[in-house]
């Protein structure tokens, strides 16, 4: 009887944020004592519905039933009461408090805290014992690994009694490893009764846990069907609404000269925490070095410290002469004068100023070569908009706009913009974080052609990415990163995601200089 | 919340923010048993409905374009200048020294090293915390305001310990030389001729020697300067790498690091270009109109550069426009003071008033503008 | 300097500290809830003519006390429309709003009184009247101890002690209750809040609210207990000082104690040129001695304070993300 209530039904669910439709008429049905994939490609309409689910955002239409009962979830408080509990891609939690204080609050059991503190600590036992589950109570949460914050988002959850659980892209900053562990108390859940959603973009995930799995393409359900009897193939086409290249089509590489010779870099924040701690490599001409590894492990440091944004220590050698690390000519502007050029992990926070307008950030970092000025004093701002229209015609940026707001494009086209700015540039050395990230598949495929392209002309490239597949498949050699160490280099024709895998969660396979 | 047409972005919010500010005023001034109506007729007999009039709302508008622009800048820079008025008096110390002891032949040359002296004067009291801002990480907004206070007791101290000539009571420098004065509208060829007196028989009025007199009104060529320098501000923001870069920083600290561009470089140039234009707000009051320097000279001008900055969408052709309106709400308001029992400080609760709605509570307005906007769009949307 | 002169100092030092103390405590409250608040000026200004316009009015100091605190909590009202349900920029609204107190003061001032702006001066019970503790009498004769508890501790009127009441009671509610806990959060990371399925707006509100209640005990000591009546300015810049103090303190309330008593001790001092002139062997002209406690401001901000972290959502009106 159990197994034929639905847990979770949703009938018609239509929302929109302005002009943009983000859920179009969704149904959905997820068995009780399942986990449930929801799978799409960026910007489908996953987060938004689980959104809805949550009652963070109110649906424009449609109902939610809970338990096979017509349950409306206005606010987020409703959906606790109706026990779903949600794990969001950006955790809900207070840095500078204690997992014990972020998993009573909201839930405190009155006026005083010395009570809840106490059973919370009890009942927090208990479930770390059940689940595999441990994280010591008192520590604060900005001390806490990425995954450790994660089993406390799940604890809030437990805590608060939820039976449904919609976990957002968790793996998203996890060590392969990492994700395995979530991936057994997600089934410990389940064997318990809990009914788990999870959303992911990641095929691999949804093969090898989900019970059952729906499809989303821009803001529709395409598609319901059991993970047993569906192939990653079928599922890609559903998603993309096309036969998709897995593979990308590039000749085997011809290494020049050293470009870029990195000895011992080290990078402290503000903190004083050492973030880089010692790193020793070389990228050349006609290659692209890829950087595997889990978010924050110094990746973005090293990003930092090569374009001039972070100061560093140790020698970086640069066609034959040392690169400033701090001080004077340490920065971005020197950087692109000498030929470095970079397109930074967040497009929203460094590559553009999100309220200028699309050539002026065309310019940006740029606006001071003597192409775009008129005289001493004065910007040809007529130049850059001519320069600029020609680069949104070279580089398919819709709508080919220059007069309007980077904000109001979408992610694949600012990121367009970001890529045309810097490859125009032509540098000869290009720094890459997160080329793809938040991009639909069309500009994806554009945006690795690109890069290869660039490769061929005979730069030289860091690519730094969190997405294995990517690494993989355009890199032509890849260092690992864990802890802000390189924790080994391996060639990508030879070694798989296993082995990467190991060396992100800082299982030396050799050990790194 | 619907999106605003551009044309209602830029021109309806300023004008209903007012409308509102001056709603709310008008309750006030019910509640303390005025009448509103009144009020705003003498307001703008007394500061529009003559040519004198005039005479006094553009020598106001003048020094609120100046400190307006400063508070632009600093604006712009993501910097928050409340020490518009600190750095006028400063500005204000410099333009004296310069007219007490280094008066030149002619009063354009003085007038250039005044203008000078008051932009470095200015600039250096803005300096300060500005370089505390940058290196310290010291609020920028409590910094400017103790330094308003600090600048108040230095101008006192140096009014009455130094710059005080023997004998005089005042908390006062002596008179500038008759040489270092500027031309004011009423000595300027064609311009005079507004501000001819008439006799009750509406005759010209002569003076002894049969020449025709004038009303005596202090705005001056100061203001001729002010126009310029909207003209130049607005050159500077948006058609130079100055002002790109300041907006740059202003909009997105990190990503201007990701280009390059300097935050202690543009904290310093920003704040210090914010100081030289309340600095030379100076030349105005001081040099155009007292013509000594008095203590508490500023007379506010430095904190009204925000309420025209706001109001004017950081925009110098918005700022000019609502240094004008101040300039009548000023007028206005000394004319309130002169003719009716309203206390003169009404023109400090508009003011506040005007800040608050342009400011703080412009998304209030936006969203009250789109109930008007949105039937358009709905009705746009069911035929498509 | 003599030992009476000190506990003349001292004296004052509480004084002068108290309102910063009120004012601090009333900032720390709606910073600590992600509201940073530059009008805490305006607030206590508004406090200071209602509270002596009432008090006047009445004859009864602690009616006038009611009327400060509404006065101020209709300002803290505004700032909390302008910055919790419109969004707006935080800073902006603090300033108009001193703007517009600095200005309504006196006009309502002057409506009422014709004195200029300034309200009756205040006497008998229409001010805060000084209360003496027990044994202040008997135990002046002790050596030491004796004149401090008398001239220090002792003789102060009652706002004074729940002022510093409110130091541990608010160290209490920070960290010991459920409000504190969600206040500390929302100051952090709304988000956290909200998906706990508590109102983010609400929580904004009430500390606001909180922040108006304090500003208005701090004017109305200002006006009906530190002085006899309302003046124009009469704040002049104790609530950005208070400000400054807040951030000294890194927004806790013991350490906000130390800070604002050691701003009032600045303000005691400018208030005695004899003892700065013998302790810097120099005669200091008289707006020097005016300027020094905001040049200590200015000192203190820049040279003594580290790297305050301010908590981490202030500032910034909360937007569901998309």
């Amino acid at each position: 009887m159990a197994d034929t209530v639905a847990a979770i039904e949703l009938k018609g669910i239509s929302k929109s944020f302005g002009p943009v439709q983000a859920n179009r008429d969704i149904n959905i049905l997820v068995p009780k004592g399942t986990i449930h994939g929801i799978i799409g490609e960026n910007g489908a309409g996953k987060s938004t519905l689980m959104s809805i689910l949550y009652g963070f955002y109110k649906a424009d239409a449609g109902d939610i039933f809970i338990n096979g009962k017509l349950t409306p979830i206005p606010d987020s408080q409703s959906a606790i009461r109706a026990g779903i509990g949600m794990v969001f891609q950006h955790f809900k939690l207070v840095q500078n408090f204690t997992v014990l204080e972020n998993v009573i609050l909201g839930v405190e059991d009155g006026p005083l805290l010395k009570s809840s503190m106490s059973k919370a600590r009890k009942v927090l036992a208990d479930l770390s014992r059940e689940y595999e589950l441990d994280v010591n109570p008192d520590a604060l949460i900005e001390d806490l690994s990425v995954g450790h914050q994660q089993r406390v988002e799940i604890l809030k959850a437990l805590y608060r009694q939820a039976e449904i659980l919609i976990l957002d892209e968790p793996t998203g900053v996890l060590t392969p490893d990492e994700a395995d562990h979530l991936f057994r108390i997600l089934k410990g859940l389940r064997d318990q009764g809990k009914t788990i959603i999870l959303i992911t973009h990641k095929l691999r995930e949804i093969m090898e846990t989900t019970d059952n799995v729906s499809v989303m393409r821009r803001g529709t359900m395409v598609g319901n069907v059991k993970t047993s009897e569906t192939s990653p193939e079928q599922l890609a086409e559903l998603m993309v609404g096309r036969k998709v290249l897995l593979q990308i089509d590039k000749q085997p590489a011809t290494p020049g000269e050293v470009m870029l010779k990195i000895e011992n870099l080290r990078v402290r924040d503000i903190a004083g925490v050492e973030r880089l701690k010692g790193i020793s490599l070389e990228i050349r001409k006609g290659e692209i070095l890829g950087i595997a590894g889990v978010a924050g492990n110094g990746q973005s440091e090293l990003l930092g410290a090569l374009g001039g944004i972070q100061n560093a220590t140790g020698s970086v050698t640069y066609k034959g002469a040392a690169l400033p690390l701090s001080g004077k000519g340490a920065d971005g502007r020197t950087r692109r004068d000498i030929g470095i050029g970079h397109i930074p992990e967040d497009r929203q926070v460094l590559g553009l100023i999100m309220d200028f307008a699309a050539w002026e950030d065309m310019a940006f970092g740029y606006h001071y070569l003597p192409k775009y000025q008129k005289n001493a004093f004065t910007m040809d701002n007529e130049a850059i908009k001519a320069d600029t229209a020609a680069k949104m015609a070279t580089y398919d940026v819709r709508p080919p706009i220059a007069t309007l707001a980077a904000k109001s494009f979408s992610g694949g086209n600012q990121q367009k913009i970001v890529v045309a700015r810097e490859i125009e540039a032509d540098p000869d050395v290009l720094l890459i974080g997160q080329p793809t990230r938040g991009v639909d598949i069309g500009a994806i495929e554009f945006i690795h052609k690109e890069i290869i392209a660039m490769r061929d002309a005979g730069k030289a490239i860091l690519l730094v990415s969190v997405e294995l597949d990517e690494i993989l498949s355009l890199s032509d050699r890849i260092a690992v990163m864990f802890d802000g160490q390189i924790m080994g280099f391996k060639d990508p024709k030879t070694t798989n995601e296993r082995e990467l895998g190991l060396l992100m969660a800082g299982v030396s396979g050799e050990a790194g200089k | 919340m619907t999106k605003l047409p551009t044309w209602a972005d830029v021109v309806l919010v300023p004008v209903i923010s007012l409308l509102l500010a001056a709603f709310v005023a008008a309750l006030v001034l019910l509640a303390i048993g005025q009448s509103p109506i009144q009020a705003l007729n003498v307001m703008v007999e007394g500061a529009l409905g003559s040519a004198y009039g005039w005479g006094y709302t553009l020598y106001y508008a003048t020094s609120f374009i100046f400190t307006g622009l400063a508070v632009t800048i600093a604006f712009h820079g993501g910097l928050f200048n409340i020490g518009g008025e600190g750095q006028a008096l400063l500005g204000g110390l410099g333009v004296s020294l310069v007219c007490l002891y280094l008066p030149m032949p002619h009063w354009t040359m003085t007038l250039l090293l005044a203008m000078l002296a008051a932009m470095v004067f200015g600039g250096a009291w803005a300096a300060v915390p500005a370089y505390l801002q940058a290196k310290r990480g010291s609020h920028i907004v409590i910094t400017t305001i103790m330094f308003n206070y600090i600048a108040a007791a230095l101008l006192i101290y140096i009014l009455v310990s130094v710059l005080r000539p023997t004998g005089s009571m005042d908390p006062a420098s002596a008179r500038f030389p008759d040489a270092v004065g500027l031309p004011k509208f009423h000595d300027m060829p064609f311009l005079q001729d507004l501000f001819l007196k008439y006799g009750p028989d509406g005759l010209l009025k002569l003076s002894k020697e049969g020449l025709p007199t004038y009303q005596r009104v202090p705005a001056n060529v100061t203001f001729f300067i002010a126009l310029a320098a909207c003209f130049g501000v607005w050159r500077l923001m948006w058609h130079s790498r100055l002002g790109y870069e300041i907006r740059a920083f202003g909009k997105q600290e990190k990503a201007a690091n990701y280009a390059g561009i300097s935050s202690f470089k543009i904290i310093m140039i920003a704040m210090i270009l914010s100081g030289a234009f309340s600095g030379l707000m100076a030349i105005n009051n001081v040099m155009g109109q007292a013509e000594r320097l008095l203590q508490n000279s500023a007379e506010g001008a430095g904190f009204i550069g925000i309420a025209v900055a706001l109001m004017g969408r950081n925009h110098p052709l918005g700022v000019l426009l609502a240094a004008i309106l101040f300039g009548f709400l000023y007028q206005g308001g000394a004319s309130l003071g002169l003719e009716t029992t309203i206390p003169i400080e009404l023109r400090t609760v508009l003011q506040g008033l005007v800040i608050l709605f342009t400011g703080a509570l412009d998304i209030m307005v936006r969203m009250m503008l789109g109930w008007f906007f949105v039937p358009k769009t709905a009705t746009a949307k069911g035929a498509a | 300097m003599d030992y009476a002169t000190l506990l003349q100092i001292l004296d004052s030092t509480i004084r002068l500290g108290i309102p910063l103390l009120l004012a601090c405590l009333a900032g720390l409250y709606s910073e600590r809830a992600g509201i940073f608040d530059i009008g805490l000026e305006g607030k206590m200004l508004m406090a200071a003519m209602s509270s002596a316009t009432v008090a006047a009015l009445t004859g009864s100091v602690w009616i006038g006390l009611a009327a400060g605190i509404a006065g101020s909590m209709l300002f803290a009202l505004v700032h909390g429309l302008a910055s919790i349900t419109f969004r707006g920029n935080q800073l902006i609204a603090g300033v108009a709003l001193n703007f517009v107190a600095s200005g309504i003061t006196v006009l309502i001032a002057q409506s009422i009184f014709g004195q200029g702006g300034r309200t009756a001066p205040l006497a008998g019970d229409a001010r805060f009247l000084p209360i003496d503790l027990p044994f202040a009498e008997a135990l002046q004769g002790v050596p030491v101890l004796g004149p401090l508890y008398y001239e220090v501790i002792s003789g102060h009127s009652a706002l004074v002690y729940v002022a510093i009441l409110l130091v541990p009671i608010t160290w209490f509610v920070l960290y010991r209750t459920r409000y504190g806990l969600r206040l500390r959060a929302v100051g952090e990371n709304p988000a956290s809040v909200d998906t706990a399925g508590v109102s983010v707006v609400r929580l904004r509100y009430s500390a606001v609210m909180i922040t108006g209640v304090l500003c208005g005990l701090a004017g109305a000591y200002l006006a009906c207990g530190l002085q006899a009546g309302f003046g124009r300015e009469m704040t002049a810049g104790r609530g950005y000082i208070a400000l400054a103090a807040l951030i000294f303190a890194k927004w806790r309330p013991w350490q906000a104690l130390g800070a604002t008593m050691l701003f009032g001790f600045f303000q005691a001092l400018a208030l005695r040129p004899d003892v700065v002139e013998a302790v810097a062997q120099v005669k200091v002209p008289v707006p020097a001695l005016d300027a020094l406690p905001y040049i200590l401001t200015v000192v203190v901000l820049a040279g003594l304070v580290g790297k305050a972290i301010p908590p981490r959502a202030g500032g910034e009106p909360y937007v569901k993300e998309r």
